[in-house]
């Protein structure tokens, strides 16, 4: 009986590190993440504006349907990224996500205080290896680190109602995603 | 002998109770950090680079991208304010008020995340589409028949999850309480 209890004892202990070690395994395992669902659909390092989730189909759960929403798949390995949006009348917002569905920065309409949404993405290396003159022009430039080197940009703009998704989808059509190749 | 068929029956109930509880907290959406308000419930951790390891998991599963902490926080409720599991068969009416914000909407999708399908094709509301007494309040009847003012069909589905956004909130959302973050009440009226 002491026998039985200390093997099941033992099977709890090694439960325990069979649960943790697969609760962190899980986003390495993973194959149906944000990022290889829109890798199917978006290229690297371009804005695709995507499908408006409907009851039939949708590119990912919980999409809010009252945003328009496009997504820049970046890959930072051949160099920087350039990314501005115009911002629409409602309300506009930028997110970015690592490679594993973390949202690292966000910024809004508001917060970025102008009529375009305007931002580089390098990675931490990348940033450090800025010319210096550069980085002291470039008060007015919106500088994010990176912590992975791929991942996602996600612009979604508001249509307050079912009639301005429209205009919505337009100021998303403006939007850039462009790599800057790394200079010699 | 009985060494080995020990070890073994430990290391199959080791296997056994490790991913099933696994599977178990990624299902079933157990996160910490939870910030409850009424029957709603947000993870404000889960959009910022402070997410836990269960987040993590979740989202990953499920192929969600959470709502940035920049950008706004999602409330989910899957039960009215008694606690009942949302039914799709009753009517349920929300009423009250909501924390300040830009905007918010409301949104309501199937166990899943998936929109439920209805004849008049809307999913959820708006702050500025919503219709609104002289005094700003609103309700919102969730519901499988149509009513007047706001109806936002629920299909008739047998569970469903209700998701309100707020976009641009001053409020810092970690600490919000209920005084500071009014959540609208969730009452359940008749069943069919």
């Amino acid at each position: 009986m002491i026998r039985l209890s200390f093997w099941i004892l033992g099977a709890l202990l090694l439960g325990g590190i069979v649960h943790l070690s697969t609760v962190l395994a899980m986003p390495q395992a993973a194959t149906q993440d944000a990022y290889s669902r829109l890798a199917r659909l978006a290229p690297v390092n371009s804005l695709v504006p995507l499908a408006p989730p409907t009851a039939q189909d949708a590119i990912m759960p919980f999409m809010d349907p009252a945003f328009a929403v496009a997504v820049c798949r970046y890959d930072l390995s051949a160099g920087t990224l350039k990314f501005n949006a115009p911002v629409s009348q409602a309300y506009t917002s930028v997110t970015f996500y690592t490679r594993k569905s973390v949202a690292y920065y966000a910024i809004n309409d508001r917060a970025a205080g102008r009529r375009a949404i305007e931002l580089d993405l390098m990675t931490p290396e990348q940033h450090a290896e800025l010319p210096e003159e550069q980085d002291v022009t470039a008060a007015d430039r919106l500088i994010i680190d990176s912590p992975t080197t791929t991942g996602l940009i996600v612009l979604r703009a508001l249509a307050p109602e079912p009639g301005l998704m429209a205009m919505a989808r337009r100021a998303l059509a403006d939007a850039r995603c462009r790599a800057v190749p790394l200079q010699q | 002998m009985r060494l080995f068929f020990g070890s073994c029956f430990t290391l199959f109930l080791a296997a056994v109770i490790g991913l099933s509880a696994t599977w178990l907290t990624v299902t079933r959406g157990v996160a910490f950090g939870s910030l409850k308000i009424g029957a709603w419930t947000a993870w404000p951790r889960s959009g910022s680079t402070d997410i836990d390891p269960y987040a993590r998991a979740i989202i990953a599963r499920s192929g969600e991208l959470p709502i940035g902490t920049g950008d706004g926080v999602a409330f989910y409720a899957r039960t009215d304010d008694a606690g009942k599991a949302f039914d799709g068969r009753c009517t349920f009416v929300l009423s009250g008020m909501t924390p300040s914000a830009r905007y918010w909407s409301l949104t309501l999708y199937d166990p899943e995340g998936k929109l439920v399908a209805n004849t008049i094709d809307r999913h959820g509301f708006t702050s500025a589409e919503l219709l609104r007494d002289v005094g700003g309040r609103f309700a919102i009847n969730v519901g499988p028949r149509a009513r007047p003012g706001n109806w936002l069909p629920s299909g008739g589905i047998e569970k469903f999850v209700l998701v309100l956004r707020l976009y641009d909130t001053p409020i810092g959302v970690a600490s919000m309480t209920s005084k500071e973050g009014p959540m609208p009440a969730i009452v359940r009226k008749a069943c069919s």
